[in-house]
């Protein structure tokens, strides 16, 4: 998109200070408390004056201002990437022998795109806005983390099954890796996705409106082979997953879950899953909210019961504000969309055709269908769904519209198989209540509203004003 | 060599060989079919007691293995004001502006009762949590932030018992052990409702 082009250097710039700027750097009460969900504590709108201020030649300046981490080689080049001198003429001159990458490759020094981590460095958003197709590369995986990243050995990790089994049984990453194994495509989504918009329009782009989600292809071993291996005792109902990171996250699942689509995943997208991903095995239970596929999984304890840990009572529960009372165990994420092209903080140079793109998915299952309304919801027309669409997985929607440059507001509204449709914040609102902490309205699915004034620029609005 | 129209017989040997190939392939076939994947796997290794309890440590909300030990507010208080106050307050109000921290509020330990049925809820231990074992399972195993499971038995009785007097639910004289801790009536017991999803929007 040339819009995207024309910026470039600016985003570079702020994208490399927003990554690397304000590392143990105090942050105002105020930004903190704008923002306090356990999933993304601290958000506050990207800086229009930081954007200023280190625009154009901003990359040295800002690489330099920070001074936190050693950056010095690859100072110019953006996470992930390696610089290379551009030369005048690419087909003058041979280009870089294969294996100077030491065999394992990098993107373009070009490319600069990275996850937006909260001011509190719990969470980290995936660029929804520069995605393609449903795949989030893993490097760009959206993050939540409740202790930090554990740095774990696997020859010395263990996963140990007990409890209400007939054989307790422990196994290391080789073990689980002889089980046959399954390849499943899916979405992965925080519960508090989202929740900061539940009262007004507060966060600047679809990465920090809507980042805290991302797909995937994930494999490992169903959970209900190595239940099977340890057979289960009468009265078995409930799983206590625990991960061996410093907050030993716990979670309480139902036993039916683990016996049906659980995994427990060694893998994503093709090789072994990333250290912010639970490295080196992980739970995923598909179409539930994130926080409960544990990561770093250690111990599975078979019980009767659920333990009622930290993370199902006093967070990762939906109070409902009209009753006073909270929603417990609360684990499927519902069906959500979002349009991701054009989306907020873009500018489209002027009238003309564009082609509007999003994602759309649901824990229930398959996208049925997605509609597309660019008159503030009065009418609505089906998008196209890029195939396959796959149960519990990202869908790609496409819709051609010509923009005839008047101001405009462009939603999507995702019903899955089970003929559940995307409610409006008005519905959820009246549904459970009003909530000014807004990032604490866990599972806010509500249609996403974009508004693109006369002069293409592209804002988050909120229906209720 | 099988242009030969004439070679008859090395044309029924090449017949024979091939169904002699494809039967041998169907057998294979339904040897690896019949076969098919086992139930159960040699690997892995029984997890003996030791293997367990190394990593066993939750406690539910019952307080079924509660460790053996006590404490008190008064030690509590000495645990709190050199483990607990720089993040949570040494009013228990939680620091706001900690760099890499939570919001005050979600530091905030006590407080709030009364809230929950607003748009302004505030949620603490006190107004929130369900269940005290919830508060004795996540300090020792997540707290102090700065050595998450470095406090012992003791301690972490002694600082739950500080905490839950300063949020008046218990008395500032009870001793809190593994057979009283799961005793006490959280003021938000009763707070919770199931999952009453999929909603049905008007």
């Amino acid at each position: 998109m040339s819009t995207k082009d024309s910026d470039r250097d600016d985003a570079r710039a702020a994208a490399i200070e927003e990554a690397l700027g304000g590392i143990g750097q105090r942050i105002s009460e105020a930004e903190a408390a704008s923002e306090v969900c356990e999933c993304k504590q601290g958000m506050f709108a990207l800086a229009a004056t930081r954007r200023q201020l280190f625009g154009g030649a901003g990359l040295v300046a800002a690489v330099g201002m920070t001074g936190v981490l050693p950056r010095t080689g690859a100072a110019k080049a953006p996470p992930g990437a390696v610089e290379y001198p551009v030369p005048a003429d690419s087909t003058k001159e041979q280009g870089r022998m294969m294996g100077e990458d030491g065999g394992y490759g990098s993107r373009s020094q070009f490319e600069s795109d990275v996850r937006w981590a909260n001011p509190t460095r719990t969470a980290s958003f995936a660029p929804l806005q520069n995605g393609y197709g449903v795949i989030t590369p893993s490097g760009l995986h959206y993050e939540r983390h409740h202790g930090g990243i554990p740095t774990i050995d696997p020859a010395r990790h263990r996963l140990v099954l007990h409890g209400l089994v007939d054989r307790p049984m422990k196994y290391s990453l080789a073990d689980l890796k002889r089980f046959p194994t399954v390849s499943r495509t899916y979405f992965m989504e925080c519960s508090g996705t989202t929740g900061s918009e539940i009262m007004k329009a507060r966060e600047p782009t679809v990465q920090r409106t809507h980042g805290l989600v991302s797909t995937s292809e994930w494999t490992g071993v169903p959970l209900s082979t190595l239940l099977r291996q340890t057979g289960l005792k009468p009265g078995a109902a409930w799983v206590l997953a625990e991960g061996a990171d410093a907050a030993v996250m716990t979670r309480s699942v139902p036993i039916d879950k683990c016996l049906s689509d659980a995994l427990v995943v060694f893998a994503q997208n093709g090789e072994a899953i990333r250290p912010e991903q639970g490295y080196p095995m992980r739970l995923f239970l598909p179409g539930w909210e994130g926080n409960i596929s544990i990561k770093w999984l250690r111990r599975l304890e078979v019980s009767d019961k659920p333990n009622y840990t930290r993370e199902e009572t006093s967070k990762y529960t939906d109070l409902v504000t009209k009753t006073g009372k909270a929603r417990m165990f609360t684990f499927t994420m519902e069906a959500k969309s979002v349009i991701t092209f054009p989306s907020g903080d873009m500018k489209l140079p002027g009238a003309g055709f564009y082609e509007i793109t999003g994602l759309a998915w649901s824990g229930r299952g398959k996208i049925a269908r997605v509609e597309v309304s660019t008159d503030s919801g009065k009418n609505w027309s089906l998008a196209a769904l890029q195939d396959p669409v796959l149960p519990i997985c990202q869908t790609r929607f496409r819709f051609p519209w010509i923009w005839d440059g008047t101001p405009a507001v462009i939603q999507s509204r995702a019903t899955d198989e089970t003929g559940y449709s995307q409610p409006t914040h008005q519905q959820l609102i009246e549904e459970r209540g009003p909530l000014e902490s807004g990032s604490l309205f866990y599972h806010m699915n509500a249609i996403q509203s974009w508004a693109i004034a006369r002069d293409g620029s592209v804002k988050n609005v909120h229906p209720l004003g | 060599m099988c242009t030969r129209s004439a070679d008859r017989p090395a044309s029924h040997q090449r017949i024979w060989l091939l169904a002699t190939i494809v039967l041998l392939v169907v057998a294979a076939q339904t040897g690896i079919h019949a076969q098919g994947y086992p139930t159960r796997f040699e690997f892995g290794t029984p997890a003996t007691e030791q293997d367990i309890s190394a990593v066993a440590i939750a406690i539910p909300a019952d307080g079924a293995g509660l460790p053996a030990g006590s404490g008190d507010y008064m030690k509590g208080k000495a645990v709190y004001e050199t483990q607990c106050a720089a993040c949570h307050g040494t009013d228990l109000m939680g620091v706001a502006g900690l760099p890499n921290m939570p919001a005050g509020t979600q530091l905030r330990l006590i407080g709030g009762r009364g809230t929950l049925a607003s748009k302004n809820p505030v949620m603490t231990v006190e107004s929130y949590w369900p269940h005290a074992t919830t508060l004795f399972d996540y300090i020792r195993r997540a707290m102090p932030f700065a050595a998450p499971g470095s406090l012992s038995a003791d301690e972490t009785y002694a600082v739950s018992a500080y905490i839950l007097t300063e949020a008046q639910i218990i008395d500032k004289s009870m001793v809190l052990d593994a057979k009283t801790l799961p005793l006490i009536e959280m003021p938000n017991r009763n707070g919770f409702v199931p999952d009453p999803r999929p909603e049905i929007f008007k």
